[in-house]
């Protein structure tokens, strides 16, 4: 060592590598995760996550809740796209409990599911440009998710957090601004995407930043458990909207993107393909809705009288509707026995519901499969040996939400 | 010809006989079990066979069943044939006092974190994991929450103060 360098203290440990603690409150993680990086210059030489920090305990409170009053846990999983989780939890309920929907609901489901599969999806993808430093993308596109929550919100009421839907159908039929909405999204959103698009895609400083990093391949990929858009990047084309089809999804017309490499670039190309397949879904769903006419353009639930709950002006002049009524607000329905295990195509991949039922009024086991809970794990392995720049924009890329990774 | 739940049942009882048991099909999903010393052999098979090829774990959770003496603890895992498309459920007992089970880590990355938070929720030990600690919830923590024996708190209690909270 010569004189230039800097003294180290006296009896301090020599070390060559730098640890860096990123997060668990940092602007670049977007959602309370910690990562304890151990860095020679500005490589990673190891990492370990730690997660946790927003822990809930879903899993306890829902055996102590009625299924109705689990909506509400499932919204604050993927908190970019709650209408998914909602609606994955009605379904599981539903087969449960072997409700048959009406086509109808089915549809309108679709078109709020895809919607708010285009909103996570671009959250990420924009988010991704944001760690990239090109914020202009972000703040444009934010415009065209609110109009998105302004469709939630004429369906019902609440734009973030939605306890959209209930078990059987929706809450109340979709009115005529929630359709004008929605057609002014279809009329505009196309563009908007295109522009976005633009920006990115073949984007020389954004391709550079993005190509051949986080990269991971399809056996390591499948291995680790990976789901959604992560997994189609590697190459491998399982989607479950196709695989098993749920809420009449083998209706509808539409191609799975898929990637090669698995790298970042992929992974945003992947979304953004999907972006446009979710559009055209929308629009084919949008269509066969509006076939239904006379009384069947005013079906918008299945008949569960003992889990569906009567419309007031019922409840008040007919006896088994106070009876469902009362029964269904303090939750005294009982579930029947069971053990189900049913699945969606959530924003990040594939959301799971593991109910196991006793017949009492409460699951007496409620495990939710989330994606992403099961692919952080590969961090260490996708950044290993990169920047830690490149670091930043794989964990944005991955698309982890803090609320269903700590559920 | 597709994979189907009657051909997955024959081969396992052609390759482990009687120490698999206690099929039925919940909602069309094959589901099983097996005893826990055995849970990576049938896991291996499962993912090794050239005709059931489970080679995805989509899911590995814990259940308790404290009425269940002796094997009160379960672990389900759901397993994906994705050529097939075909799913199934395969669980281990094991008793509480004793709850060792052997990792699936070396056959599915993916279990890693799995056991860790069936760990952290149960208790459950899994022999030979690389780095089994709590996960979600705080490493200073001396029990495992989701057993039955901790009841969430009675929402008609009375003896707490919780005018701070609103709720008072």
């Amino acid at each position: 060592m010569s004189e230039h360098h800097i003294k180290l203290p006296e009896g301090s440990i020599e070390k060559t590598t730098t640890t860096l603690n990123l997060g668990p409150t940092h602007p670049a993680t977007h959602g309370v995760m910690q990562n304890i990086l151990e860095l020679d210059g500005e490589r990673i030489v190891s990492t370990e996550q730690t997660i946790g920090y927003i822990h809930r305990a879903f899993e306890k409170l829902a055996e102590r809740r009625p299924l109705a009053q689990i909506t509400t846990l499932t919204d604050r999983l993927n908190y970019c796209s709650s209408p998914l989780n909602n609606m994955g939890w009605h379904l599981t309920c539903e087969k449960l409990l072997g409700v048959k929907t009406p086509k109808r609901v089915d549809y309108l489901r679709v078109i709020i599911m895809e919607l708010s599969r285009i909103s996570d999806h671009l959250i990420c993808n924009s988010i991704v440009g944001v760690d990239a430093g090109a914020y202009t993308g972000f703040l444009y596109v934010m415009q065209y998710r609110e109009l998105i929550y302004e469709i939630y919100e004429e369906v019902c009421g609440a734009r973030l957090t939605t306890n959209i839907g209930r078990i059987g159908g929706f809450e109340r039929n979709f009115n005529d601004i929630a359709f004008q909405k929605l057609e002014k999204f279809l009329r505009e959103y196309p563009k908007v995407l295109k522009e976005f698009e633009n920006l990115f895609q073949r984007n020389r400083i954004f391709m550079e930043r993005t190509m051949g990093t986080g990269a991971i391949s399809a056996e390591r990929a499948l291995n680790y458990g990976f789901t959604g858009p992560n997994l189609r990047a590697a190459g491998v084309d399982y989607d479950v909207r196709v695989h098993s089809p749920y809420s009449s999804y083998e209706d509808f017309q539409f191609n799975i993107p898929v990637g090669t490499t698995g790298d970042n670039y992929d992974r945003w190309l992947v979304r953004e393909k999907e972006m446009w397949e979710s559009l055209s879904i929308i629009e084919q769903a949008y269509q066969k809705v509006q076939e239904f006419k006379g009384a069947e353009a005013d079906v918008y639930h299945a008949d569960v009288p003992e889990y569906y709950l009567p419309p007031k002006v019922d409840v008040y002049t007919k006896m088994e509707a106070l009876i469902y009524h009362f029964k269904i607000i303090m939750g005294e329905t009982e579930i029947p026995a069971g053990e189900v295990y049913n699945s969606i195509e959530a924003g990040n991949g594939e959301l799971g519901f593991y109910l196991i039922s006793d017949g009492g009024r409460t699951p007496y086991r409620l495990h939710f499969r989330r994606p992403c809970f099961v692919y952080y794990q590969a961090y260490e392995e996708l950044i290993k040996g990169s920047m830690l720049s490149d670091a930043i924009m794989t964990m944005s890329s991955l698309n982890l939400i803090a609320g269903e990774l700590d559920a | 010809m597709a994979l189907t739940n009657e051909t997955i049942k024959a081969r396992l009882t052609e390759k482990f006989g009687e120490q698999v048991s206690g099929f039925t099909e919940p909602y069309g999903m094959l589901t099983f079990e097996a005893q826990k010393e055995l849970n990576l052999k049938v896991l291996n098979f499962l993912y090794d066979d050239e005709e059931l090829k489970f080679r995805f774990m989509t899911d590995m959770t814990g259940v308790h069943y404290p009425d269940n003496k002796g094997k009160e603890l379960a672990v389900v895992y759901h397993l994906h044939n994705m050529t097939d498309n075909i799913r199934i459920r395969f669980k281990v007992f094991t008793d509480i006092n004793q709850p060792d089970v052997y990792t699936a880590t070396g056959l599915f990355s993916a279990a890693n974190w799995m056991e860790r938070e069936t760990y952290d929720f149960f208790g459950v030990n899994f022999v030979g994991h690389p780095n089994l600690k709590r996960i979600l919830n705080v490493e200073e923590m001396d029990y495992f929450p989701l057993r039955k024996e901790f009841p969430l708190e009675d929402q008609t209690r009375i003896d707490k103060d919780d005018e701070m909270f609103g709720r008072g």
